[in-house]
Order: structure tokens, then sequence, then C-alpha cells
């Protein structure tokens, strides 16, 4: 397959380069592959991060780039310390976090538990639920938009068939207090599978005889439930935890297709908040603060993270 | 299978925790039948109340999707000549007629060359990176390795912020290079992570005896390597198509025209008075089905992808 063109190359080279290149150390050789990949990374990555660093002192605007750029600083980073309504995206985005982990987390280990009774056709009613979690969060998002409508949206009609509630009486989106929860509803529904599989991977991983050797010794079923099986799922289930607490907080395209971050900013997520700030109001500076701000915050929550997870690997 | 275990579920067990799981499915597949459904719907019927689950179907939808259509007079309707297509009579019943082909053809078709461009890309470079990776020892390879995942965390509109100015800088803004460049970039941390643990798990033994029998570093990696590593590059392959076909923060900052992608645009169709729904619903389901159909194909690696490698089963 991707070797086709490497033949040519080889077929092509002329004799004498070829025996050259037939000397080339193993060194070398490590360097030629591993080299386009971390240019290709620290141009678009590590550059801009840099780049970022540097605007991030600066009030620079990025829709005027005519204006001269003064170093302001720590400025941006006080100011952004100091904003009220930062704190308030920071607690919608706690919320949202802390409801779609939680729920994720319980429906998708009960799933997993339930196919783990190895029922007949499991495999084919496991690739269905998994479905929504490979599709485009933005064009799923916009569809649940239709689904949440009041009046003729298939979400309103199921509730209201089971609750008797008008389902005009209600908009998902357009309310306060229930926007955070539509967001929540459609990450859950997107993202469950994904803890699911992990924790199916994990529920499969324990081996049948420490459960028999737990039934000869008489051990209850719901004993055996906490001192075996959740203890040896605990590290999948933490790691299904690491990434979608990641995921969830880089948060962007499927809020910003539901809820724009509205009514109001009960939605707006740092993502969102961020976007308004580099790319609505232009205050690149800013943002770049707000942005250097975020990326410290995940990267040292996450490392303390993996250094829990690993005890508790070691256990 | 073994003869009876004490371990075994009971077939009663069996029997709840399939019903379960099966009302779990159908609940879950029900916005996607939705989806799926509401493409095939007229106008009328897609906003109905109580919401149709039976009804006529029309490819009305589709016909919207892809072309743009004028209202015209009545008289002036009367006055054309006979459609000569199925889709100039579906458009003629609503007193209008196509103007031209609609946006979305062009879109589907940037997804297209954009996902596949940067995926040869990425797995290109991320099966070289990973067989250095896993053959050689690389000075500092666990800090490398562990750079190469985190530049996973950034949330993408914070990287966008200098991307947008390098692009503008460049000339790379709404252009497809642009967009191929740094989605490889971005779906080259997985392509390696991923790609790392498939290659490790082909013997070094087969490659040693290739090295014995004369053949050069190259040659082992092509001729022993990539035959036996074909399953895990192809399943790497399409982790980075999906990702690359969904990706929709930096599409939509970085993008405008010329190399905008479906999933920026199909949020954008309206009709009259707001979306029309039946035409985003046959955009969608278009856009959806491909992915549906890898994701089927792959239900055996998906965890491993989805982990970045770190779950194996």
């Amino acid at each position: 397959m991707s070797a086709s063109p490497i033949d040519r190359v080889a077929k092509a080279t002329p004799p004498k380069l070829a025996r050259k290149i037939r000397g080339l150390s193993d060194r070398t050789i490590a360097w030629i592959f591993v080299a386009p990949s971390i240019f290709l990374l620290l141009a678009v990555n590590i550059f801009p991060l840099i780049w970022t660093i540097n605007l991030s002192f600066t009030n620079f605007k990025a829709n005027r780039p005519g204006r001269e750029i003064k170093y302001i600083g720590l400025r941006n980073y006080e100011r952004i310390l100091g904003d009220s309504d930062i704190w308030l995206t920071m607690q919608a985005t706690a919320h949202f976090l802390f409801w779609t982990i939680a729920l994720q987390v319980l429906i998708g280990f009960t799933l997993a538990w339930l196919i783990n009774r190895k029922f007949k056709g499991n495999d084919l009613w496991t690739t269905i639920i998994v479905l929504p979690m490979m599709l485009s969060p933005a064009v799923v998002g916009n569809f649940w938009t239709f689904l949440y409508q009041p009046q003729i949206g298939l979400f309103n009609y199921v509730v209201s068939f089971f609750s008797g509630v008008d389902p005009s009486s209600f908009s998902m989106l357009g309310e306060v207090s229930l926007a955070p929860w539509a967001i929540v509803i459609v990450d859950t529904w997107m993202w469950t599978p994904f803890v699911m599989l992990i924790c199916l991977a994990g529920l499969r991983s324990i081996p049948d005889y420490i459960y028999e050797a737990a039934a000869i010794d008489r051990a209850s079923k719901w004993r055996q439930f906490w001192t075996i099986t959740l203890p040896m799922v605990l590290p999948f289930l933490m790691l299904a935890v690491l990434f979608r607490g990641i995921e969830n907080f880089k948060m962007f395209d499927l809020v910003v297709q539901l809820t724009g971050g509205g009514p109001g900013s009960t939605t707006e997520l740092t993502s969102i908040n961020l976007k308004r700030e580099a790319f609505e109001k232009w205050r690149t500076g800013y943002a770049s603060a707000y942005a250097i701000i975020l990326f410290v915050t995940v990267f040292g929550l996450a490392s303390i993270y993996v250094k829990a997870l690993n005890k508790v690997k070691e256990r | 299978m073994s003869g009876y275990s004490i371990t075994d579920p009971t077939r009663r067990q069996k029997w709840i925790a399939g019903t379960l799981v099966v009302l779990y499915a159908l609940i879950t597949i029900m916005p996607l039948l939705w989806i799926f459904m509401t493409g095939f719907k007229s106008p009328v019927d897609a906003i109905a109340y109580p919401p149709k689950v039976t009804f006529q179907p029309t490819l009305e939808g589709y016909v919207n999707l892809f072309t743009t259509r004028t209202r015209v007079a009545p008289e002036q309707l009367a006055a054309l000549p006979p459609p000569e297509t199925w889709y100039e009579a579906i458009v003629r019943n609503r007193n209008m007629v196509i103007a031209g082909p609609s946006r979305y053809g062009q879109r589907f078709l940037n997804s297209v060359i954009i996902g596949f461009g940067s995926t040869f890309l990425s797995v290109f470079l991320g099966t070289l990176a990973a067989y250095a990776f896993s053959r050689f020892r690389v000075p500092l390879k666990d800090d490398l390795l562990f750079f190469i995942l985190s530049t996973r965390m950034m949330p993408p509109i914070a990287v966008a912020i200098p991307i947008f100015l390098m692009f503008r800088t460049l000339g790379l803004s709404d252009t497809h290079l642009g967009m191929i460049l740094l989605y490889t970039a971005v779906n080259i941390s997985l392509a390696v992570w991923l790609l790392k643990g498939f290659i490790d798990e082909i013997p070094r033994e087969y490659e040693e005896a290739a090295l014995i029998d004369g053949y050069t570093r190259f040659q082992a990696f092509y001729k022993v390597v990539l035959p036996q590593a074909a399953t895990g590059i192809a399943s790497t392959a399409i982790f980075c198509l999906v990702f690359a076909w969904n990706e929709y923060a930096f599409a939509v900052l970085l993008t405008s025209g010329n190399a905008q992608t479906a999933p920026p645009f199909i949020p954008t169709i309206i009709g009259v008075g707001g979306q029309d729904w039946p035409a985003v619903a046959a955009g969608a389901t278009i856009f959806l089905l491909p992915v549906m159909i890898f994701t089927i194909l792959l239900r055996k690696h998906l965890l491993r992808g989805i982990t970045f490698g770190a779950v194996r089963k």
C-alpha cells in the first residue's frame, strides 16, 4: 500500500546513492523517520503556542494589524482573573463537566455491566449504541435544535407523551433553567458509549476464576461486585473520566450549534467565551492570555489526575 | 463453549440484561432515525404536530439540498415548457424553478479532499515516526511521545488564534493545503500513538531475520513490517479520516468559502423562514452515512482508536 512510493523511489535511485543509503546507521534512520512529524508539530503546535504566550503580554487586536503593538506586562492576566464574567463561564463549564461525566459514568458502566451478561446478539446492539459517538458533533448538534423545538420537536413530544406537560409550554434551548440541561442531555447521548466501551474492556479483563473462587467462598453477588468488579474496573473508569474531562473542557462544536452559549450566557462554556473574545471582539492579546490560562489549567489538572491514576493501577 | 460454570449468568439474567440494552439502543438510535426520516419528508410533514412517523416519502429535501431555486409567478410558470426531469417537476410544484446547483456538492468535495489528504499525510508520517519509536532508541523518547500527546490537550480555539494569524501571513487561510496541514498536525498524535501500539505487537524477530538475510533497514521496514501492520494502518487511517471529516472549530474559524468543509455548511442551509429541515436532514444523512459504515467496519478496533491505544482489549 504505502510501500509503493518508497519502492518507486528505491528503483529510481542511482546505484551510487543507493549504496550510501544502505550504509545509513539506525540512528540516522530513526531521526529521518521522526523528524518530519516533530517538525510539523513544532510548526503547527509549538510555534503558535510560543506566539500565543508572546501575544498574551500585548494589547494586539488582530482586526487592526496596522496598529502599534504595546507590551503591557501582566495586565491581561490580571484582568481575566478579576473578571466576574469569566467566573460565570467557569461555573457553566463546571456544571457541564460534572453532570456529563456523572451521567456518562453511571449509564455507561451500567450498560457495560449488562452487555457483559453476554446475551444473544450483544455485539450487534453494542455497535448500534456506539454510533452517535463517531458522528460530527456540529451536524448532529444542529439537528438536535430541531428535536428540541417547542410544539413540533420530537424531544418535547416524547416528554409530553410521558409526563402530560404541554409540548409547547417549555423550550429546552430557550430557557435559562433548561438550557444547561439540554446540552448535558445531548452530550450524554453522544458520549455514553465511549465510557461504556472502556468499562466493557475493563469488565472483560477480569478473569472468571476470581469470581469462581469468590463463589466457593460463599461471597454474596453484592459483595463480589464491591470487592472484585468495581476495584478491577476502576482504572479503566478513571481513564474514561480523564478522556471525557479533557474533551468536555475543550467542548465547542456541539454546544455552539445547540445554544451558541445562550440564552444570555447560561451555556457559555470556556471555549465559546474564548471564541467571542478572540474572533468577535477581536481582543487578541486578552484572548491569548485566556488561552494560556486554560491550557495551564488543563495540563496541571491532567498531570495530577494521571499521577492518581497510576497509583490506582499499581495497587 | 465449556460446560456449566457458576459464574455464567442465568437465562433470566441474560433476558433482563438483553431487554434493557435493546431498549437503550432503540432510544439512542431514535435521533439518527429521525434525521434519516426527515430527509424524506415534505416541509409540511417535517414540522407537523404530533410528529409524523408515517408519511408520503418525497425527494424534495434532497432536491432542495443540491439546488438553488427562485420563485416565479403562476402565470409565468404556466408559460414555461413542461419540466424535463423529475426534480424539476418537484420544484415546479412549489411555484419555483431551479436557478442552479447549490454549494453543498462543492462543500462535500472539500470535505473529501481535506479528509483524505490529511489522512494520507498523517498516516504516512505517523507510520515512520511510530516505527522509529517502536524499534530504535530515540533520545528523549518518552518526553517526545508525551509532547506529541499533550498537543491534544489544547482547546482548538486557543490554538486557532495564532494559526489564524500565521495562515493570514502565509496566505493559507481558506485553502485546502492549509486545512490539510492543520488536520495532519492534529491527527499525527493519534496516528503515532496508535501505530506504535500496532507495530510493538509485531515480533522484532521477523525483521531481524530479514536483516540477516541481507535486507537493509528500509527493505525490512517496507517488506516485512508494513504488510504485518496493514490492519493497524488501515484502522488508524479511518480514525484520522473520521476526525478530519467531523472537525468543526478550525473549519468554521479558518475557512469561509473556497475550502469550507461540510460541517460548518450544513447548519447554514436555510429555506423560507428558518432552516429547511428536510434539506438539512438530507445533507446530514449523506454526510453521516459514510462514518456509520466505517464504524461498523471498525468495531473490533474502535476501543483502541478512541483511547489513543491506551486500552487494547
